[in-house]
């Protein structure tokens, strides 16, 4: 058998005559440059290597000179982008470490394993660093849940998603879902986690000190997820499929054991380095670790525990078996990590050694199989500048007047339609099949604006959300790059946190469509701006490209994720109504805005025009005077209007306790352009009575728009616009239509 | 009054109920491993939840051959007071401490959120702080919370007042005649689906679960004589 499968690879000259390397997503002009890199022609197990770390995934070639245009650094930032995940300080000697990745093709092919794996990835990520994983969020988008293919694939990744992070003891907290034709072949599955460190702890992936041993620690090898990172970057085909394989199988028990092992490592004060085995595994991990320390490093691959029989140095090197971990410590301590590692009826097995020659050489069977030089790995890959062109349809969107729509009269029949939208609609349905309290420390639980989680043995909690409105990033990449980031942030704030620093996952079509490659620029131009103005730097994140199928380029989908300090307990703020008689506010200004807006999306069936204006300026002020106000004691509920508008968002805030609320108000537009509008900019607070007087002088002296709209009571919402009431339908009736969206649709 | 959280690999609630124990009646804790042999220096020892071994096979069911369980039956037959929660629940039924069974919920799915229980036996050591029959909002976590045991086991827990708790309106599993929580004929054993130790505090939605920790103290305390409290307290 082992024969056999050794038999199969291609030789040297077969590599290059038959130009296999074409297989793996390496051009022709790439093969050449390994060749000069090693002196020679790459033999497969080295053409394997190359092409995993020369791949998007890995090496970012066709988004580096974007993510150079982020912001990366902040007075709170202790690491920025480079590591398995970014940190930033929060006091105290305390840091919260976060990333955000993708897991989008293999969620396409095998829904269950490849979100379960995706979640499984980014924990190993955040305790890779030393931290402890307090909390997951995720970013999901689908196609439209009339088709059978699509509630598969959503009930699965639900299903994927909770089985790892319950199962693993992380609380899913908060994350988003949205639904629309552009996702209908390839589904995004963005995964989230968020960790706690003291300064102290902080771990780097280097393999420091010649000569000192390598450990690898997990489960054994299999030849399972080979050449997982070269199958995310490329275009979903009807052959994907038949790449099953390439999905990696997830166990989080053994996940468990690993991070608590790990841990404990850690806390022993013997590591020296450590880094988790994900894409690319073993050969990433190891590649990256030499590179940071200017080492190289030898590994043994006969040492490797290994699943199944007769593996290949190729095979072993591109396994993206989960669970696995790979690090360094010096050779006295070889016994104490060993039993911290039995202790959890682990194996740690002694797999290489670091060396001082700048090569990452493979020996297998008593022979050197491949010997290629560390740094050509890791930053010699070739970056390309794409070209860039405006797209037709942007063009064509800019005479769109969408203002001009018929009037639509029954606005509470209108509501019920953008509430019962499922991408509107509640997500209890997705989110009670995630365990969101254990560790016991969620005090805003999904379904709010953000959720916010408490840090035992302090008065802080960090408040945390996932946010892209993807549809105004297509209609306008920067202006919703822009969005995203701003969405993120007022999200953050009226939890009442102060937004700190972003993670991005950037989902995007084929580098290789110059409107593609459009978009990617003008969105991160956009993100990157709003970052600035925000101070929110983004410390870390992750690319999908080539997120295409046979219908075409995904919506240009840049998620951020976001993570603010709530500064004290009492600042803690929902959207909902607390009680009778509180006076409701509408902060800023009010525009006639409905292009990418839910409303023209679930009355007209169309997202066309310019989607909302944003001025970071505005924004900021905005944020600053509700965080001010949430801070002073003076905000009952603060809620941000995102998609569905002041309508949608006044329903949100009546529906957790059931409380109805009385609006009256005079906009300089039509009633439904302004109850549906999407304007930026825009909060939803109410406050007790005794309040109102202060908050209203409060908000004018920092010159932000403020408008009583009315009060909260009775069970009933009613909206008169210019003394006509233009809404008018009883809170359970709302909430029945926005409860049962998505579950009559799926069960 | 000393507590123990015993930890299996892939326990998962074992922190929180250290720290409900910390936070309610903040006596001695201490996490022990699933390998002990000797849990006698414990007054009550806590089951927590979780996914022990994987919960592969069936939830509990690898639990149950720890070199652990068998101290904790001893400590049951010898009337110490054990709380099993959710898969400590699961474990207890396994290991025999506890009649009946667990299943997967009758809707196939996890299922996480508060739920309205009413306690029906308000004697057992861990119960007794609450009013009979009163409603209590506790927090669930599960997708094999769906209690089954036969016509004849039923009608024994009945005749003997051994359903502690049962799910008031929505059952959220399918149990039988809605059960949520059981205890041995003793009383001294309790298991339960819902997490007691998820509401200690108002900051996490509900305190009604502190009165399980309490309560446990108050018997303790009740029955013993005050220099043996502080003798124990010695330990």
């Amino acid at each position: 058998m082992a024969q056999q499968l050794a038999a199969k690879e291609p030789t040297v000259e077969q590599i290059a005559d038959q130009k296999i390397y074409k297989q793996f997503g390496v051009s022709d002009s790439e093969y050449a440059l390994i060749c000069d890199f090693l002196g020679r022609k790459p033999n497969y197990t080295e053409i394997g290597v190359f092409s995993v770390m020369w791949s998007e995934h890995c090496a970012y070639k066709n988004s580096k000179p974007l993510l150079r245009r982020f912001p990366t650094t902040g007075p709170r930032v202790l690491m920025g982008p480079g590591e398995g995940a970014g940190i930033v300080d929060i006091g105290d000697n305390q840091a919260v470490v976060f990333k955000i990745e993708s897991h989008n093709h293999p969620s396409a092919v095998e829904p269950y394993q490849g979100a379960a794996t995706g979640v499984g990835g980014i924990i190993r990520d955040i305790f890779s660093m030393g931290a402890r994983p307090v909390a997951l969020l995720n970013s999901l988008r689908f196609g439209k849940l009339d088709s059978e293919r699509v509630r598969y694939l959503f009930s699965h990744v639900v299903s994927g998603i909770a089985g790892y992070g319950n199962c693993i003891g992380i609380p899913t907290v908060a994350g988003e879902v949205m639904f629309d034709e552009a996702y209908e072949g390839n589904p995004l599955v963005n995964a989230m986690c968020v960790g706690l460190i003291d300064h102290d702890k902080i771990q780097r992936g280097v393999a420091k000190g010649v000569g000192n041993p390598v450990f690898y620690v997990g489960p054994a090898t299999g030849r399972d997820g080979i050449h997982g990172a070269t199958f995310a970057s490329e275009d979903l085909t009807a052959e994907s499929e038949a790449k099953r394989s390439a999905v990696q199988v997830g166990d989080p028990f053994m996940e468990k054991l690993v991070m608590e092992a790990t841990l404990e490592l850690i806390d022993s004060g013997i590591v020296l380095g450590i880094q988790d085995m994900g894409a690319a595994g073993l050969t990433c991990s190891s590649a990256e670790m030499a590179s940071k320390a200017g080492n190289g490093m030898e590994l043994y691959l006969d040492e490797v525990p290994q699943r199944e029989e007769g593996m290949t140095a190729y095979e072993m090197m591109l396994s993206e078996s989960q669970e696995r971990m790979l690090f360094v410590t010096e050779p006295q301590h070889e016994a104490q990590a060993k039993a911290i590692f039995e202790r959890w009826g682990l194996h740690c097995a002694k797999v290489g050694k670091v060396t001082d020659d700048g090569r990452l050489r493979l020996f297998h069977k008593g022979e050197q199989v491949a010997d290629m030089p560390v740094k050509a790995l890791v930053d010699d890959c070739p970056v390309y500048q794409k070209p860039s062109k405006v797209p037709d349809y942007y063009l064509k969107n800019g005479s769109i007047e969408t203002n001009s729509y018929e009037q639509v009269l029954d606005l509470t029949d209108a509501l019920k339609k953008v509430l019962g939208s499922p991408s509107l609609a509640s997500k209890e349905w997705v989110y009670s099949q995630y365990d969101y309290q254990v560790r016991t420390s969620t005090a805003v639980v999904p379904g709010s604006d953000a959720a916010v989680v408490t840090i035992r043995g302090t008065r802080k909690a960090l408040a945390m959300t996932t946010d892209c409105n993807a549809r105004y990033v297509y209609l306008d990449p920067e202006v919703g790059g822009r969005i995203a980031v701003a969405e993120a942030a007022r999200n953050i704030v009226c939890s009442g946190g102060e937004p700190l620093a972003i993670t991005d996952n950037l989902n995007f079509g084929s580098p290789e469509k110059p409107e593609v490659f459009w978009q990617m620029e003008k969105a991160v131009d956009g993100m990157a701006e709003a970052c600035r103005q925000l101070e929110t730097p983004v410390i870390g994140g992750n690319v999908s490209l080539y997120n295409e199928s046979a219908q075409g380029a995904i919506y240009p989908t840049p998620v951020v994720g976001m993570v603010g300090l709530v500064h004290d307990l009492d600042h803690i703020t929902t959207q909902a109504f607390q009680e009778e008689g509180d006076v409701i506010f509408l902060l800023g200004d009010t525009k006639a805005e409905i292009g990418g807006s839910e409303f023209q999306y679930a009355l007209f069936g169309v997202t066309e025009g310019r989607p909302p204006e944003l001025d970071l300026a505005t924004e900021r002020r905005v944020q600053q005077a509700v965080l001010g106000a949430i801070q002073r004691g003076l905000i009952a509920s603060a809620h941000d209007l995102s998609e569905g508008g002041l309508a949608a968002a006044l329903a949100e805030a009546c529906f957790e306790r059931g409380l109805g609320a009385q609006v009256e108000w005079t906009p300089n537009l039509r009633p439904d352009l302004a109850l549906f509008s999407e304007s930026q900019s825009r909060i939803l607070l109410s406050v007790k009575p005794e309040h109102a007087d202060e908050l209203a002088l409060l908000l004018s002296e920092q010159g932000v728009p403020v408008q009583r709209l009315g009060k909260v009571g009775g069970d009933r919402l009613t909206i008169e616009v210019a003394a006509h009431t233009v809404i008018d339908a009883s809170v359970a009736e709302l909430r029945e239509v926005w409860q049962t969206a998505i579950p009559s649709r799926m069960d | 009054m000393n507590f123990a959280v015993l930890v299996f690999p892939g326990s998962n609630c074992d922190i929180d109920m250290f720290k409900a124990v910390e936070d309610t009646v903040g006596e001695p804790v201490e996490y022990v491993w699933h390998t002990a042999t000797d849990l006698s220096s414990y007054d009550v020892i806590l089951v927590p939840g979780g996914f022990s071994y994987g919960d592969y096979l069936r939830c509990g069911a690898i639990a149950r051959f720890a070199p652990v369980m068998a101290e904790l039956k001893k400590a049951a037959e010898a009337g110490k007071f054990v709380l099993g929660v959710c898969n400590g629940f699961q474990i207890l039924t396994e290991a025999g401490l506890l009649p009946g069974a667990l299943i997967r919920n009758n809707s196939l799915k996890f299922r996480c959120h508060p739920v309205d229980l009413k306690v029906e036996n308000n004697i057992t050591p861990f119960t007794n702080a609450y009013a009979p029959g009163e409603t209590i909002r506790i927090p669930i976590a599960h997708g094999e919370g769906n209690y089954v045991c036969d016509a004849e086991t039923l009608a024994r827990l009945k005749t003997n007042n051994q359903v502690v708790f049962r799910y008031q309106g929505d059952n959220p599993n399918g149990s039988v005649d809605n059960i949520a929580g059981v205890c041995n004929e003793r009383g001294n054993v309790v298991g339960m689906m819902p997490h007691p130790e998820r509401a200690v505090s108002e900051l996490l939605g509900s305190s009604d679960g502190a009165r399980m920790f309490t309560s446990v103290l108050n018997v303790f305390l009740s029955r013993v004589e005050p220099s043996a409290v502080n003798g124990a307290r010695a330990h």
